[in-house]
């Protein structure tokens, strides 16, 4: 693999650009790897590339039905922060928001990690008492966070409207070393940083069923042919029931549409990221100028990728009141994605019912920003059968009662 | 945006009226019953891509429950059916099969 560098640019434009390579190869599959990763999103590509990083394990497959990062992870609004109320989760995503700030240099891949700012509007007394308990729960856990009051709100983010009748702003939940990055940079980074290991990225290959002989996985059939793997990794987000169901497990998960709009592209006029959870709204300005939007989840089951009308109504109606400078942009595109939903609103990174398959899933709609941490610590668990960052998102602890319940405790919407 | 049908007082309306809740047909389990059915009961769920049941409310209409037969893939309605069943009835099942002739109902309720 040719790194690439200020050099190379300047090398390529003195000859027509002819050198630049494949970012990744596009193999067939051989019939055996050691570990093989259903789904090439962001936390397979991730699992893979820290299982080669930190434990020099390269005979692996990472395949995928669709293309490469054409789930959730092309799919999301792009926001990275970790100030979550419960320890297990503060833990996972700070390790995560940690890797993503080295993260281009580690891939040599320009993952355009904007460290902007993220803030959590209150606008209930309720949100308000809430973020303040979590400001508290973050400085013990180590997370960068402060609440702020409305003048600086304002002074961060001139367009908004402090006064609004129905949604005053009583402050915010700031944690300024959060921010966004680019979804599909990050996808294909890992899948270069993947293919120069050795490992193999396969596309198109949809898994069709899971065969396994004493309580432990052997092989899993694909579009593709048999392949036997010594360990399966299984990290498909919405559509981990059915590869759940395939193994022969079943999962305390269920599948939803979340969706996400973007405007027409306008100057620069916001440059931190605004998450107003009581009216389920979240704006950001991308780097083409658009506004990015995401909305709500819908309440039934759902494999549609589509979203529906009246959530990008609700959406846009609570955002106009907060930002009346948006009123008269026009909505470019609008899309959903299928995310899954667990009982307590965290993620499952776990050992299952068979003795070498893993499981990732669970991240509902707040995966994004986990992708190198949860890549990270899945990688640990799958190499050495434990990791602490995993520990407490085990698929006990459902029968167990021990939930890491963010949905009720740090009322956020994610 | 679905169109359901609520088979308590007939109306046919958008889904906007309607509250969705979750998988029907589940068996309740309660105190005596081992740890792994009342997990099954409090969280596991079938989550199919395809035919699915589920439970609905007539929030902003009559009120009641009622049970959708609903495909999760192509937001198809097949029918609703109200909620003092245990199992799909003959009619419901016969208009699925129509629609999707490769589907076999499965046994409900055991989680």
């Amino acid at each position: 693999m040719k790194r690439y560098s200020a050099f190379a640019i300047a090398r390529e434009a003195f000859r027509q650009h002819s050198g630049w390579q494949r970012a990744w190869a596009s193999p067939e599959p051989r019939n055996h790897y050691d570990i093989v990763i259903v789904g090439a999103g962001g936390h397979g590509l991730a699992t893979a590339y820290y299982l080669g990083k930190r434990f020099g394990l390269t005979n692996v497959a990472v395949i995928e039905k669709g293309w490469l990062g054409g789930g959730n992870t092309g799919r999301n609004t792009t926001i990275i922060r970790s100030n979550y109320l419960q320890d297990p989760s503060a833990a996972l995503y700070e390790k995560s928001r940690a890797l993503f700030e080295t993260l281009s240099q580690d891939l040599n891949y320009n993952i355009m990690f904007s460290p902007r700012g993220v803030m959590m509007l209150a606008q209930t007394e309720h949100e308000k008492r809430g973020y303040l308990r979590t400001e508290r729960a973050n400085a013990l856990q180590g997370v960068d966070t402060r609440f702020i009051q409305p003048s600086e709100v304002k002074r961060l983010v001139p367009i908004i409207n402090i006064h609004g009748p129905r949604y005053p702003v009583l402050g915010a939940l700031w944690q300024e070393r959060a921010g966004t990055a680019r979804h599909d940079a990050v996808a294909w980074g890992l899948a270069r940083a993947c293919s120069a290991m050795g490992m193999h990225v396969i596309e198109q290959c949809a898994v069709t069923g899971v065969e396994s002989a004493n309580g432990a996985v052997s092989a899993v059939n694909t579009t593709k042919g048999r392949i036997t793997c010594g360990k399966l990794g299984i990290v498909v987000a919405g559509h981990s029931g059915a590869l759940a169901d395939m193994a022969g497990f079943r999962l305390p998960i269920e599948s939803v549409a979340l969706q996400a709009l973007v405007s027409e592209p306008i100057k620069p006029c916001m440059d931190v990221v605004v998450m107003a959870n009581t009216v389920h709204g979240y704006l950001s300005q991308s780097d083409k100028g658009e506004m990015v939007i995401g909305g709500g989840a819908d309440g039934f089951n759902n494999y549609t990728q589509r979203g529906s009308w009246q959530h990008v109504e609700e959406t846009v109606r609570a955002l106009v009141e907060t930002f009346p400078m948006i009123s008269r942009l026009k909505m470019l595109r609008q899309w959903g994605g299928i995310v899954d939903m667990t009982g307590d609103r965290s993620p499952i990174l776990s050992k299952t019912p068979l003795d070498n398959c893993f499981i990732n899933c669970g991240w509902g709609t707040g995966g994004f920003k986990a992708t190198p941490g949860s890549g990270w610590a899945m990688a640990e668990l799958m190499a050495r059968g434990h990791s602490p960052l995993t520990d407490a998102f085990s698929l006990n602890r459902f029968r167990e009662g021990r939930f890491i319940d963010e949905s009720v405790a740090a009322g956020v919407a994610h | 945006m679905l169109s359901l049908t609520c088979p308590c007082c007939g109306i046919t309306a958008e889904e906007t009226e309607f509250t969705p809740g979750g998988e029907a047909h589940l068996t309740r389990s309660g105190p005596g019953s081992s740890d792994s059915s009342y997990e099954a009961y409090m969280f596991q769920r079938k989550n199919p891509r395809g035919v699915h049941f589920e439970r609905w409310r007539h929030a902003y209409g009559c009120g009641k429950w009622f049970i959708a037969a609903r495909d999760t893939v192509t937001l198809e309605v097949f029918g609703t059916y109200p909620a003092q069943t245990t199992e799909p009835p003959a009619e419901i099942v016969t208009q699925i099969r129509a629609r999707r002739p490769d589907w076999t109902p499965e046994p409900q309720g055991a989680a």
